[in-house]
This record gives structure tokens, C-alpha cells and sequence, in this order.
């Protein structure tokens, strides 16, 4: 890993600005931000007898890149769900820009700049993928079925979204697929044009439940650069991620769950080197035998 | 045997009013099922919604008949918006069985005893079309008269029907056709797709399914008006599951998703159907028998038509599961 000292050289300003913000934050679960876009506390969610979430009180900072990590089963996407509106919680309160967001439907969190991608890909297969892409931007005209009727009324709007639709297709390198199926796209290139659709929404807070999976090495390295990019365009980006040298690569700050729980928060270095984690990555047993505890 | 004959009932069947009618449910059933992917099994239901709306005007509320197309839209509506908000948030299959269960609660109801003031119980309802028969004769066409060349040749009265049943087909085509092209259309074929993609990128994916159910089930209400006003009356028992599921076989017939597929699906349906029945009313004129017992008489022909259509429906979803006009590129991703 690059040191503390070199690494601030080569950041944007947008991340230098990021970073310093939360330098002051101590590293606790629950750590309050200087300037948090999402606040959620008291979140509970079980099913039936588990406990998949219960989560005291998290924040994620405005303008940062966020990690959100932790073993599998830990309560990530279903965290994910709850903010969403996707699922409801058995307790608990949230909110995005000042706004409460308890009960509000899914679909308005689009609307007022929360985007979400899914663990498992959703694209839809049997349109197209420029078509796919055109979806994704609110306040279109000619989604009410009376304009639909007028091209008339919706074809410059229509025109406007479909080049805004080419110039993502081209961050994310599929603009050559522009005119295929979405069902021809192999896994990785589904991951991708899943995150160009969100991005159609103009959100200000991404959310991306393992954006990396299954996306080859080289790809990733791209795609680290997109979502550095988003921070610098200044958007919030709140990710699930496995993989800890992307994390370690492109996050701010690093919240970790953990049975549900946040048990640890902090920057990337913090993080790394924190025991709690390594615990519950690793079992608090590892390096010893299992008869060792008798 | 007289396959000329055969041929000719085949082709009226074709372009006949029955075609006609079933055309534009399917117009409307392909809104719901085709792009949107809402499996409405209720279709009759609307139809019996339309064709009651009409029907009650002149003898029951004693109204111009014209007022009926206004109360035939409401009470599709009424029934899309009864049967679409207890079960559109639900899984697909609740619609299902909510929509095939409407429809015959519906047909009960208007063919009861107790509602029999208000719908004329298993009578139904007669004496509402002299209005719209009036304007085919305005327009010239005297109802015993016979117009037409060749083969096609129909009564003023049959043709005005047809005249003003295929210009319905046309004009709901067109709206279809327009709408599926638009933004709007796009939002219904990714629902039928991943309602939960639809959600996440802000679309209100319970109120789109609601449009769709009702817009759909709004001109399958014309449907029925254009049987009540071709037949000039309204029976209660031409609106069973039957007319849903026949409907549904025209329309996968001919490819769902298409507009093209939801037209000539149903006009191929009765010509097929016609086709096959008059050719075997030809072939088996007398009892066939095999070995002294008696197979088939010709009161068996009925039952035999439909089981070669089902046999060739079969063969149709092996060989292309698309139907006839559907797009095999889309339908090769299902399932992955
Ligand atoms: N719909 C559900 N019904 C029952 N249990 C569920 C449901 N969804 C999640 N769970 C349980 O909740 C816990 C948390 O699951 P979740 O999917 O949030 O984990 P995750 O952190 O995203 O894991 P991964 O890294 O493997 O994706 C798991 O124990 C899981 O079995
Ligand atoms: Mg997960």
C-alpha cells in the first residue's frame, strides 16, 4: 500500500476535501460526521428468528466514497433494502439530505437523488441496452401515457436523454453493445451498464451492492476510476465490496458489519488494522486449534 | 367433398365480425398480458362490461345509446381498478386468480334473478342498437340490401357492422402501437421484465400495472359493445371463461408484444376454426365407423375442432413459442 504521506499527492480535490472532513472523526462505530447525507439509527430488521440487522446509529459523510464491508450473511444488503424502501424494518428511524425517509416508497427515493444497483444484477434483458439506459432518467414527459400518445410532446426530451444515455455508454465502455440485448451482455458487462443506469437518475447518494463482482481485473481498475469519478462529480457513493484492495483502493472511510451489527468504522488504514475486524473476518479462534479452547 | 365452400366459410371467418371482436379484446389483453405482463384472465369480464354498458341504455335507464359508450369506459374502469388494488402489489399469479374469479362473478351477477331489473337476468338485453343501425342507413346502406363482389358479399346491415368494428380495430392498434413506442410503453416491458429494477429507478411501478390493467381492460370493453351492437342484443352467457381463454389462444397465436400479433391471431383463430369445422361437418356427413361401433357421429365435431386446435396450439408453442409474428430474439433471453 502507498503511505499516508505520498498518497494525498496524487488525490482530486474533491477527495482531499472528503478525506479532510472526516480526518477529525474518531473511529467508533457510530461515529457522528461533520456533514452526513444519510443518518439512520435504531434500525432492526429480523426474520423470523435472526436478527439480519440492528444497527445502533450509522452516518455516511456527504461527498465521500463510503465502504461497506463485512463477512458474508452479515446484514449488508438487507441494510441496503431497508434504506431503500425496498424492504421495512421492524424498528427504526432514517434519513437522507434532512429528510425523514421512514415509510417513503421506493420508488420516490429515485426521485429525490438515492439510487440503488442490486447484488444480483438486474438488467433487463429483453430491451436493449441503450433502452435500458433511457429507463433510468426521471421526470420523463413521455412516461405519462396521455404524452405518450404525442411524440411530439417527448421526442426532444427523448433525444436529450438518449445523448446523455451515449456518453455514459461510453465511460463504461459498452457503447458498442449500444444496440444489443441486454440478455447479450456477459455478467460483467451487466454489473456495468446496471451502474451507467443508475447513474441516468442524476442521483446525489449511489449506493452499489458489489459492484466488482465477477468484473475482470483490468475492468476493475476502470471502474475504480468511475466511481472515484462520481465523488469528484459530487455524488455521494455508499458500496459493498468484498474486495479489500478496492476498498482499501478507492474509499474514504470504511463502515464494517458484522451479525448485523456496525462493529467498526474508520479510515481504510484504521480499519486494516483493526482486531475486531479480523475477528469477525476470521473467527477470534484463527491460528489456533479448535481444541485449544476446551 | 366441397373444399371451395370449406375455403370460403373459412375466409369470412376470417375478416367476419367474430374476428372482428376478438381482435380487439386482444388488442387490449395483449396491453396487459403481452407487454406488462399482467396475466388477466378476466378479459370476458370486461367485455360483459362494455357490452352491459351499452345494453342497459335504451331499455333500462332510458337513455340515448350513445351515452353507453360513456358508461361502458366507467364500468371497465370501475372493475380494472376493483380488481388491480387488492392484487398489483401482490405476486402475479394473485391477479390471476382475482381477475378469472371477477369475470365470473361478474357474468352471475348480470345473469341472476334478483338483478334481473337492472340487467335481464339469462334474457339479457335487446332493443339499444336502432341508434347505431340508423347512421349505417343515414350513411346509405339500406340493411336488406346486399353489397359486395365475389365471396364477399354481405348485407347492409352485416357490412355497416364490420365497417365500424375494423375501424375500432384500427384505431386501438394505432394507440397501442403508439403508446408501446413511447417512454410509457418502455416502462411496461421492463415491469413485465424486473419490477424491482423499474422501482429503483423511480418509476411508481404499481400505478404503471394499474394504467395498464385498465387501459387494457377499457378496450376490451369496446369489444363487447361491438358484439352487443353487431348482435343487437347483449346475452349474459356469451361472456363465460371460455371468450377469455379463446381470446388468449388468438392472441398467442398470433405473438404477444406485437400489435400485429394481437390482429391476426384472433382472425387466424376463426379461421382455423371455421376451416376445420365445416371440413370435417364435410367429411364426416354420416356416423364414421371402424370395426361395427360407431367413433364419430357429427354431433361429435364440435368437441373434435377443439381438440385439433389445442393439439395445434401445442405444436405452435414447440416449434414457435413466439407465435407467429412474435420476436424470437426477445423471447431467446428468457430464463437467463
Ligand atoms: N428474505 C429473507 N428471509 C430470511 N432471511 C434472510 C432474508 N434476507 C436475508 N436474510 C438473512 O439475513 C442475513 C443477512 O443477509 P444479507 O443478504 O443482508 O447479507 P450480506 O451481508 O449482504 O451478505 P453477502 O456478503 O453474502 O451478500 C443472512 O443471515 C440471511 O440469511
Ligand atoms: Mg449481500
Amino acid at each position: 500500500m502507498k503511505d499516508a504521506d505520498a498518497a494525498p499527492a496524487e488525490l482530486t480535490e474533491a477527495a482531499r476535501q472528503a478525506r479532510a472532513a472526516l480526518a477529525g472523526v474518531s473511529p467508533v462505530p457510530g461515529a457522528p460526521k461533520p456533514d452526513p447525507i444519510l443518518k439512520a439509527s435504531g434500525i432492526r430488521r429480523n426474520f423470523g428468528g435472526i436478527t439480519a440487522v440492528d444497527v445502533d446509529h450509522v452516518e455516511v459523510q456527504r461527498g465521500s466514497i463510503t465502504a461497506l464491508i463485512g463477512p458474508n450473511g452479515a446484514g449488508k444488503t438487507t441494510f441496503f433494502n431497508l434504506v431503500t424502501g425496498f424492504d421495512e424494518p421492524n424498528a427504526g428511524a432514517w434519513s437522507f439530505d434532512g429528510q425523514s425517509m421512514d415509510g417513503v416508497a421506493p420508488h420516490r427515493m429515485a426521485t429525490r437523488g438515492m439510487v440503488r444497483t442490486f447484488q444480483l444484477t438486474k438488467s433487463l434483458t429483453k430491451l436493449p441496452v441503450i433502452e435500458n439506459m433511457k429507463l433510468g432518467a426521471t421526470g420523463q414527459k413521455g412516461e405519462k401515457w396521455w404524452n405518450g400518445l404525442f411524440p411530439a410532446i417527448w421526442k426532444q426530451q427523448e433525444a436529450e436523454i438518449e445523448a446523455r444515455a451515449d456518453e455514459l455508454l461510453k465511460r463504461f465502455k459498452l457503447d458498442h453493445m449500444r444496440d444489443e440485448y441486454a440478455g447479450a451482455l456477459s455478467g460483467g458487462q451487466r454489473k456495468l451498464l446496471e451502474m451507467a443506469r443508475a447513474l441516468m437518475t442524476n442521483p446525489t447518494l449511489v449506493m452499489l451492492d458489489e459492484p466488482m463482482a465477477g468484473v475482470n481485473p483490468a475492468l476493475k481498475q476502470s471502474l475504480n476510476a468511475h466511481v472515484r469519478g462520481l465523488r469528484d462529480e459530487g455524488m455521494t457513493v455508499l458500496f459493498v465490496e468484498h474486495d479489500m484492495d478496492m476498498v482499501h483502493d478507492i474509499s474514504d472511510w470504511v463502515i464494517v458489519m458484522a451479525e448485523g451489527r456496525v462493529i467498526a468504522e474508520g479510515t481504510p488504514d484504521d480499519i486494516s488494522s483493526n482486531q475486531d475486524v479480523i475477528d469477525a473476518y476470521l473467527g477470534a479462534h484463527q491460528g489456533r486449534s479448535l481444541l485449544e479452547d476446551e | 367433398m366441397d373444399i371451395g365452400a370449406v375455403l370460403e366459410t373459412a375466409i369470412l371467418q376470417f375478416i367476419g365480425l367474430n374476428a372482428c371482436y376478438y381482435a380487439i379484446a386482444a388488442i387490449g389483453l395483449n396491453v396487459q398480458f403481452g407487454y406488462t405482463g399482467l396475466l388477466n384472465f378476466g378479459q370476458a369480464g370486461f367485455m360483459a362490461a362494455g357490452a352491459y354498458g351499452i345494453g342497459q341504455t335504451v331499455p333500462i335507464f332510458g337513455i340515448s345509446m350513445w351515452w353507453g359508450i360513456g358508461v361502458a369506459v366507467g364500468y371497465s374502469v370501475f372493475l380494472g381498478l376493483l380488481m388491480g388494488v387488492p392484487t398489483l402489489r401482490l405476486r402475479a399469479d394473485y391477479l390471476a386468480i382475482v381477475t378469472i374469479a371477477a369475470a365470473e362473478i361478474v357474468r352471475l351477477v348480470v345473469r341472476s334473478v334478483a338483478a334481473k331489473d337492472a340487467f335481464g337476468g339469462t334474457d339479457g338485453l335487446t332493443g339499444f342498437a336502432s341508434s347505431f343501425q340508423q347512421v349505417g342507413v343515414d350513411l346509405g346502406l339500406r340493411p336488406a340490401s346486399q353489397y359486395g363482389f365475389w365471396i364477399f358479399t354481405f348485407s347492409g346491415r352485416n357490412l355497416w357492422n364490420l365497417i365500424v368494428g375494423w375501424t375500432l380495430v384500427a384505431i386501438f392498434g394505432v394507440i397501442v402501437w403508439l403508446l408501446m413506442k413511447s417512454p410509457w410503453g418502455r416502462v411496461l416491458k421492463a415491469i413485465r421484465e424486473d419490477e424491482d429494477a423499474v422501482r429503483s429507478l423511480g418509476k411508481n411501478v404499481f400505478s404503471y400495472k394499474m394504467q395498464a390493467l385498465v387501459l387494457g381492460g377499457v378496450i376490451g370493453s369496446f369489444a363487447g359493445i361491438m358484439l352487443a351492437l353487431g348482435n343487437a342484443n347483449v346475452q349474459p352467457d356469451n361472456y363465460s371463461r371460455d371468450l377469455t381463454f379463446f381470446i388468449l389462444t388468438g392472441l398467442v397465436l398470433g405473438g404477444v408484444a406485437k400489435v400485429t400479433g394481437s390482429i391476426v391471431g384472433p382472425m387466424l383463430f376463426w379461421f382455423i376454426f371455421a376451416f376445420l369445422d365445416s371440413l370435417l361437418r364435410q367429411l364426416i356427413d354420416q356416423p364414421f365407423r371402424l370395426f361395427g361401433t360407431t367413433l364419430i357421429e357429427s354431433t361429435d365435431i364440435g368437441a373434435i375442432v377443439f381438440m385439433v386446435m389445442g393439439g395445434l396450439l401445442v405444436a405452435l408453442m414447440v416449434f414457435r413459442p413466439q407465435g407467429l409474428f412474435g420476436n424470437r430474439k426477445e423471447m431467446a433471453f428468457e430464463g437467463r
